[in-house]
């Protein structure tokens, strides 16, 4: 894991900082870059009650067990990935200590715990023509109805794999997406996006 | 495009998904005592049925997880979903 001063984010070259407004005024899409979100792994059977419980002691909240639902803390939200798999998203960035707390707590149990933060990235999107851009490339149903707020969804966007989650309430999609596809869904929320105008803010 | 429904996802798109060609063809299971024409007929040759075909089908951008569909080859109505090592006239889905 390099050193925090030397890390940068997989979008960096795109200079977003620079671009960053406070308020993004009448723009229909708003996208930010949540970069350095710590994550981990997680890998065990939720029919082994042990491993459930030695993973709720761990994180202070149960594990979703239902397809496409999260349960959060303070500082962690916990994304049902399959019927054996979740991906754990840490504020702040390191997701090192979560995942060696894990390993102690899951000693001896059929369960894995790896620590997965540099493998994606984090983009968030918002305004008003959020779902209608998403819409553009995504076979997902992103009607209220059919996604509502607090689901999380593995799709396609582009040709991009992404964890799609939108937040409680509603206001805010996060787009999880593996690191060498970055560049690529960002320039493609750019051009999905223009028609309704775009702003950026900082992370 | 046809709507598969993912036993854990719920119907998604079919391009979420890819197949792993036809179900229950069982590796021989002493590859070296049978002829070179059984091998054969154990890779390359499939019952290419019109109408009702076992697929495998993988849901390769959710959740990863293999299953077995039923398709009419014919109408592409997909007339069954079931777990992996299920047998193909059994009861009960996946
Ligand atoms: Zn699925």
């Amino acid at each position: 894991m390099p050193e925090r001063y030397l890390r940068q984010s997989v979008l960096a070259h795109l200079g977003l900082e620079s671009r960053a407004v406070d308020d993004p005024g009448d723009a229909g899409l708003v996208l930010c870059e949540r970069a350095h979100l710590g994550k981990v792994g997680l890998r065990g059977d939720p029919a082994d009650k042990a491993f459930l419980a030695a993973v709720e002691k761990e994180l202070g909240f149960a594990l979703p067990l239902r397809p496409n639902t999260v349960t959060a803390g303070d500082d962690v939200t916990a994304f049902w990935l399959g019927p054996n798999e979740w991906l754990l998203a840490v504020i702040p960035y390191e997701g090192t200590p979560l995942a060696e707390d894990l390993v102690k707590a899951l000693a001896g149990l059929h369960a894995a715990a790896t620590v997965l933060t540099d493998s994606r990235t984090v983009i968030g999107v918002s305004g008003p023509a959020a779902r209608d851009v998403l819409a553009k490339g995504c076979p997902l149903d992103l009607h209220p109805s059919a996604f509502p707020a607090g689901s999380c969804a593995q799709s396609l966007l582009g040709k991009a794999d992404v964890l799609i989650h939108l937040h409680d309430g509603g206001a805010r999609l996060d787009l999880y997406v593996q690191r060498s596809y970055a560049d690529y869904l960002w320039r493609w929320l750019e051009d999905a996006g223009a028609e309704f105008g775009i702003a950026v803010l900082g992370d | 495009m046809l709507q598969i429904a993912c036993p854990h996802c719920g119907p998604r798109d079919e391009n979420e998904f890819s197949c792993g060609g036809e179900a229950h063809i069982a590796r021989p299971k002493q590859p070296d005592a049978i002829s070179d024409a059984e091998w054969a007929d154990y890779l390359f040759m499939r019952t290419n049925p019109k109408g009702a075909l076992a697929e495998r089908w993988c849901h390769t951008v959710g959740c990863r997880r293999w299953f077995n569909v039923e398709r009419d080859t014919v109408t592409h109505t997909i007339l069954r979903v079931y777990a992996m090592g299920a047998p193909r006239g059994g009861g009960g889905g996946a």
